[in-house]
């Protein structure tokens, strides 16, 4: 039991260290020339042009279910009012990073380890290689470089779409004023909010990024190989992004009080 | 000229090259024959420093490949091109793109020139004209013509061919046998071929090497292997089941 345990935090800090040493490797050639503009468009099109219908649906929804849901309780104390406020800090705050950088960990990071996977098993990794291109300069840096820019961008999407989800049941269906029901949300945000829910999508992005390109270029064995590596890339990425969302919601709370 | 000296490499314990020595003159093509799954294509790889052996030197034009890093290596892999067993072609880009790509990686030529070159290394490999398609719409004989026009593109002095002929069918096989004697006799590039197709390394070997159980076994002219005496090269080349060389052992 213990020799199992053992082994398996030893694997996990190995594990670790390989996302390490991938990420030192990606800094340092993401600064060096020539960058690939044409690679880096078009990654940045796949992940957020491409991703914006999905994580429009899914913000328009939370919002509706968060003013909905705030308020059943809210309304018992008489504080309707506050359901704005309480939709605007909970998504920007909380839930427009964490539910974006799930989506894009989901539908990106899956297709980065399936596609990196591929061309592991089919040698084409190898075969960069023999044309003297670097494939981390080639394939992660890239990937890397158009998530750290598109996954805040898409957050800031998202927390428009998610205060217009609770503003169309918050107006439409709970009858407040739209003008105090736009006082209230803007009363209540401050920069501070928003800032902090990107800071926390910078992270996820790099935490998307070095997961899936990791799992990818480490495919081994074929088609089995690379479902693995996939599922792998996205259970991973999940448990991290919730991990390091409530390590930062912790320091956030000490730190801005 | 590549000297190979010590090579040892293992997989999990498992041996797969025992202290190899090989020697490959320049302008020759050498091939290296052996069953599947003997170490053939891990050798290549080493050759070429996509692997790192556990101990042992490989001496390419008097740098040991094996110690270089970053630049150093990179520049010593411009010398080699490399025909991959699956082709290895990058299926997102097209045709041109694949057989230029190291052009425009790299930027020693503009738009015209690569063109130029793409064009030259086609025509070569007898496939005028099909630099828009990509590689899902070509056959597998096309793919390997292509996979080999992007081997040459840089004008390597050295080729190295994993299975070349592997998976076509013996019209395609042997067009490709002809266009690496071709490529010997017109570029003067040094070819390492690994094959289990005896007909194709009789057709391009200068030199035959045998591969058995990590190590060479057995080294010469095609015709000195023909007439070898040797009851594991014999069998080998004759392609038959039963003999010394055990079925299941796969030659490891």
């Amino acid at each position: 039991m213990f020799k199992y345990l053992g082994e398996k935090f030893i694997s996990f800090i190995g594990y670790l260290g390989s996302i390490g040493v991938l990420f030192a490797q990606t800094l340092s050639l993401s600064f060096s020339p020539p960058l690939r503009k044409k690679n880096i468009l078009g990654q940045m099109h796949k992940i957020g042009v491409d991703s914006l219908s999905l994580v429009s649906l899914v913000s328009i929804f939370t919002g509706m279910v968060l003013a909905l849901q705030s308020a059943y309780q809210m309304q018992k104390i008489g504080a309707r009012i506050y359901i704005s406020s309480l939709v605007a800090l909970s998504i920007t705050r909380e839930l427009g990073p964490v539910l974006t950088a799930l989506v894009i960990a989901g539908r990106m990071g899956a297709a980065i380890a399936a596609e990196l996977g591929t061309m592991k098993v089919t040698e084409q990794i190898d075969a960069l290689q023999t044309l003297a291109v670097n494939p981390i300069k080639y394939l992660v840096v890239p990937r890397f470089l158009a998530l750290i820019t598109m996954l805040p961008i898409l957050t800031i999407y998202a927390d428009c779409i998610g205060i217009l989800g609770g503003f169309i049941i918050g107006v439409g269906k709970l009858g407040i004023g739209h003008n105090l029901y736009m006082k209230m949300t803007f009363n209540t945000l401050n920069y501070k909010d928003v800032f902090t829910g990107l800071i926390k999508a910078f992270f996820f992005a790099i935490i998307i990024a070095l997961i899936s390109c990791r799992e990818g270029l480490d495919t081994e064995e074929g088609a089995e190989g690379v479902g693995r590596a996939t599922t792998r890339a996205v259970v991973f990425s999940f448990i991290l992004i919730i991990a390091a969302d409530c390590l930062f919601t912790t320091l956030f709370y000490f730190m801005f009080k | 000229m590549i000297e190979i000296i010590n090579l040892s490499k293992s997989f999990d314990g498992k041996i797969v090259l025992d202290n190899l020595n090989l020697k490959i003159n320049k302008g020759e093509t050498t091939v290296i024959i052996g069953r599947s799954g003997c170490g053939k294509s891990v050798l290549l790889k080493l050759i070429i420093g996509l692997l790192k052996p556990d101990y042992g030197e490989i001496i390419v034009d008097g740098k040991d490949i094996v110690r270089l890093k970053g630049k150093e290596l990179d520049s010593i892999r411009m010398k080699f091109g490399m025909l991959f067993q699956n082709y290895a072609l990058f299926d997102s880009l097209t045709v041109r793109e694949n057989v230029g790509f190291f052009f425009y990686e790299h930027g020693y030529m503009d738009k015209e020139e690569i063109e130029k070159r793409v064009k030259e290394c086609l025509n070569l490999v007898g496939l005028p004209g099909i630099e828009d398609l990509y590689p899902a719409q070509l056959s597998g004989g096309m793919k390997k013509r292509v996979a080999l026009a992007r081997a040459i593109s840089m004008r390597p002095e050295i080729i190295l061919y994993d299975e070349p002929t592997t998976g076509l069918d013996p019209i395609t096989a042997d067009s490709i046998n002809n266009l690496i004697v071709e490529l010997r006799d017109k570029l003067k590039v040094t070819g390492i071929a690994v094959t289990h197709d005896m007909k194709s390394a009789f057709k391009i070997g200068d030199r035959i090497a045998m591969l058995y159980k990590g190590k060479i076994i057995a080294s010469g002219t095609p015709e000195e292997i023909r007439k070898s005496d040797d009851p594991i090269v014999k069998q080998f080349i004759l392609g038959e089941s039963q003999g010394v060389i055990p079925l299941e052992e796969g030659g490891r």
